[in-house]
């Protein structure tokens, strides 16, 4: 009896342990299918965003361009002005970082760093540089300070010694609107330069109210697309289907012809005397142009997963609802609304972060009080060249999408998530 | 079927290969800012390099600032050979590392002989750099619609002017020219400038007409304002203003008070390739005929004063002398200010934090 409870293969194995070997190999198999996709993703994902989390903390411009100085500054106590060996040891690295012309290890490279937290700076450092091999030998902190008295300012010296760390937090100290204050502690930048946190405010509000109109206009059009007889349905799609095709550019300008102020809507309201010539309507290049263009550009993302599910939903339910004596209102209320919950929560979710991260067409149609987070950080990339800074800000809205899902999953569930 | 594929990849090959042999020795890709500006460099120093040495020169668009050279030489992929950029960032890349020092003894003298030395005006040839114009920031307006304009305090003034205004977007040169509206001499207004209330006073100044300003970004897109009837008043670069005049008929007319002027120079981008044919044309380009030949098409000064006496009329209006329309033409000077590219260097990325936080309130 007992024998016959183990079945055996024909090479004498156990067929369980057999089949757990099959299985195993089959899934390895499977799991090489996978692997391009893995492979792309690392390189083109996961390192690029690993070197913008490192990007953001790490800036070496002081110890590349003068590292001995980098190490000796180190060493002081930070009280008055630093001793004279580390004066000397300056001066000396300054000559030397003068001869350099490698890309990133300039003079230029250290004052735009030291210049980022104490502005005005950028000048002493490359004219300094110039007439340092003047200094040929000590007092080297009177020399210093003769050739430009900035030099006998203590906070010139408490910055560089911040800014020879390698590892620093200084551009999130930038990112969120703050400043090191002479003594070195941290307090809030004066208002007149605060940019940032205001933004970050801006792009989150803009893209819940983006959301919630998407959803206001997304719900009904979806419903009609499931109810509606299958000719007319899909007519209705491509419709919605066709300016999501459509390129994104193509649709931004497209918005811009429509609602300029010599643009389609204005000249037809001037022409049907609702408005005077004089009094048209600025309906792009601000706020409004950016709601509008959006809410048009993201609105597919919300109708295409509310439809699909409300697709799935019986009529037969709202019927029997109806006919055990609901309302409609109740009936749909108790259980059409909640069937349709998973389709709302994933559009929900696909509009809202796509939005936080929308450039392009605030870009375009923005304006000035338009624009959004990615604008500034594209700012930083492209205009001031503060990459660190803009990896900072980057990081920031990185984990603040992370935080937005982490509450979205603990308020619905991502499980209950269905796209389509 | 293998051996289709093996001839589709070899002639593959074969065409990859020909066209990277293509980008040989005799082509360079010059930049510039685009427009008319490009076309008058175009027009005196691509057309006649190219029909003098046989070489090709490829010209290419952007709208200024280190970002794409230093893009390109961090990723060690120069397209560029020659790039047209404002003073205060060839001191800014030539300090960076990013641009290749161009040594000054290659220029050639003079055509009446005075050598380069003393032929280019002063701070015009920079350790990675060689200028080539000197070019203006002034504000502008529809004759045939706005009449006596007094000076740059009118631009400010919307009560006697109502209307848009255009300004460039950022704080260069705004900031000095709303201190001059304001009543700074030229003289001073750097030295008003450094201070924390000089700022405020600026930014108070534009404050002022703030709503009703369109920003603009590229040069040519102030003429188009004002030809749109968009914008009553622009601050413009003088030569898209005198274009517009020039070549298409356009009303505009030029207010000198309060003029913000600058360099453009050439820089050739770290690691460029085919350094022996760029340095050429950066000789061919900026001599003194090519640099009077190429005010006869746009109103910019030359830098050489060699150039000066050859400048003559616009190129297709034998009539219409140039020498009056240069930023640098007596009348016009009277309350010109340099840009400080030193105070940039050091301020700009301070002053564009202020700025774009005062843009988005």
């Amino acid at each position: 009896m007992s024998t016959a409870d183990i079945s055996i293969s024909q090479d004498g194995i156990p067929l369980k342990q057999k089949l757990a070997k099959t299985t195993a190999l089959q899934r390895r198999r499977a799991l090489l299918l996978t692997m391009p996709l893995v492979l792309f993703l690392l390189v083109s994902f996961v390192v690029p965003i690993g070197q913008m989390l490192f990007n953001s903390v790490h800036n070496d411009k002081v110890s590349a361009v003068v590292p001995n100085f980098a190490d000796a500054i180190l060493q002081w106590d930070g009280v008055g002005l630093p001793p004279e060996e580390t004066f000397e040891i300056f001066v000396k690295d300054m000559i030397q970082a003068k001869k350099v012309r490698e890309v990133g290890r300039t003079v230029g490279n250290l004052a735009t760093r030291v210049n980022y937290e104490m502005p005005g700076s950028r000048s002493l450092f490359t004219s300094t540089a110039r007439k340092a091999k003047k200094i040929k030998e000590g007092p080297y902190k009177e020399a210093l300070i003769k050739l430009n008295k900035k030099w006998g300012n203590p906070q010139i010296w408490l910055t560089l010694q911040r800014a020879a760390r390698d590892i620093t937090p200084a551009f999130y100290v930038a990112a969120l609107d703050l400043k090191y204050a002479e003594d070195g502690s941290i307090e809030r930048a004066d208002e007149l330069y605060q940019i940032y946190l205001n933004n970050f405010m801006k792009t989150l509000w803009l893209s819940a109210l983006i959301t919630f109109i998407c959803i206001l206009l997304a719900y009904p059009v979806a419903y009609l697309l499931s109810v509606l007889p299958l000719r007319q349905s899909n007519l209705l799609m491509i419709m919605v289907l066709l300016p999501f095709w459509t390129s994104l550019l193509v649709r931004t300008t497209a918005w811009i012809a429509i609602l300029q102020t010599e643009g389609i809507i204005n000249d037809m309201l001037v022409f049907l005397g609702f408005i005077s010539d004089d009094g048209r309507i600025q309906m792009i290049y601000n706020q409004t142009g950016t709601i509008i263009a959006m809410v048009h550009i993201l609105l597919p993302f919300m109708i295409l997963p509310l439809y699909s599910v409300m697709k799935t939903i019986p009529p037969s339910y709202m019927r029997a609802a109806l006919s055990m004596g609901a309302k409609p209102l109740y009936a749909y209320r108790k259980v059409y609304f909640p069937q349709t919950l998973p389709g709302l929560a994933a559009g929900t979710l696909l509009v809202f972060i796509l939005a936080i991260g929308y450039y392009i067409t605030p870009a375009l149609v923005g304006g000035e009080d338009g624009l959004l987070i990615s604008n500034l950080i594209a700012y930083h990339i492209q205009k001031s060249l503060n990459w660190s800074l803009g990896a900072a800000l980057g990081t920031i809205l990185l984990v603040v999408v992370l935080l937005l899902y982490w509450l979205y999953n603990k308020l619905i569930g991502i499980d209950k998530l269905r796209f389509g | 079927m293998n051996k289709l594929i093996n001839k589709t990849l070899i002639a593959t090959a074969i065409s990859a290969a020909v066209a990277a042999s293509s980008v040989q020795a005799g082509e360079i890709t010059v930049v510039s800012w685009g427009g008319a500006y490009t076309k008058s460099q175009v027009e005196a120093y691509h057309k006649p390099w190219m029909a003098q040495t046989g070489n090709t020169v490829v010209s290419e668009d952007y709208s200024g600032g280190l970002a794409e050279i230093k893009a390109q030489v961090e990723a060690g992929n120069v397209t560029w050979n020659l790039v047209d950029v404002e003073l205060s960032d060839a001191v800014r890349g030539c300090d960076e590392g990013i641009l290749e020092v161009i040594d000054p003894s290659i220029l050639p003298a003079g055509a009446d002989g005075t050598p380069a030395a003393d032929d280019f005006l002063p701070g015009t040839v920079h350790e990675c750099a060689v200028g080539n114009i000197v070019w203006s920031t002034v504000f502008a307006y529809d004759g045939s619609k706005t009449q006596g304009v007094g000076g740059i305090a009118d631009f400010f003034n919307l009560d006697k002017f109502p209307g848009k205004r255009g300004l460039r977007k950022g704080p260069k040169p705004n900031l000095e020219m709303a201190l001059m509206a304001d009543g700074v001499a030229p003289a001073d207004v750097y030295e008003v400038l450094s201070t924390d209330a000089g700022i405020d006073r600026a930014f108070a100044k534009l404050d002022s007409i703030k709503d009703s300003v369109v920003w603009w970004e590229a040069g040519a897109q102030p003429p188009q304002l004002l030809a749109d009837g968009e914008v009553v008043m622009t601050t413009a670069y003088n030569g898209r203003i005198f274009n517009a005049v020039a070549a298409e008929g356009k009303p505009f007319e030029i207010n000198w008070d309060g003029q913000v002027w600058d360099l453009d120079l050439w820089v050739i981008p770290k690691g460029a390739s085919n350094m022996e044919d760029t340095l050429d044309f950066i000789k061919f380009s900026t001599g003194t005929q090519a640099l009077a030949d190429q005010a006869s098409w746009i109103s910019y000064g030359p830098v050489r004063k060699s150039s000066a006496p050859l400048v003559s009329s616009y190129h297709n209006q034998p009539d219409l002398d140039m020498a009056p329309h240069m930023p640098t033409a007596p009348a016009n000077f009277a309350n010109a200010l340099q840009n400080d590219f030193e105070f940039w260097a050091d301020n700009q990325d301070q002053l564009n934090e202020r700025f774009n936080a005062w843009l988005s309130k």
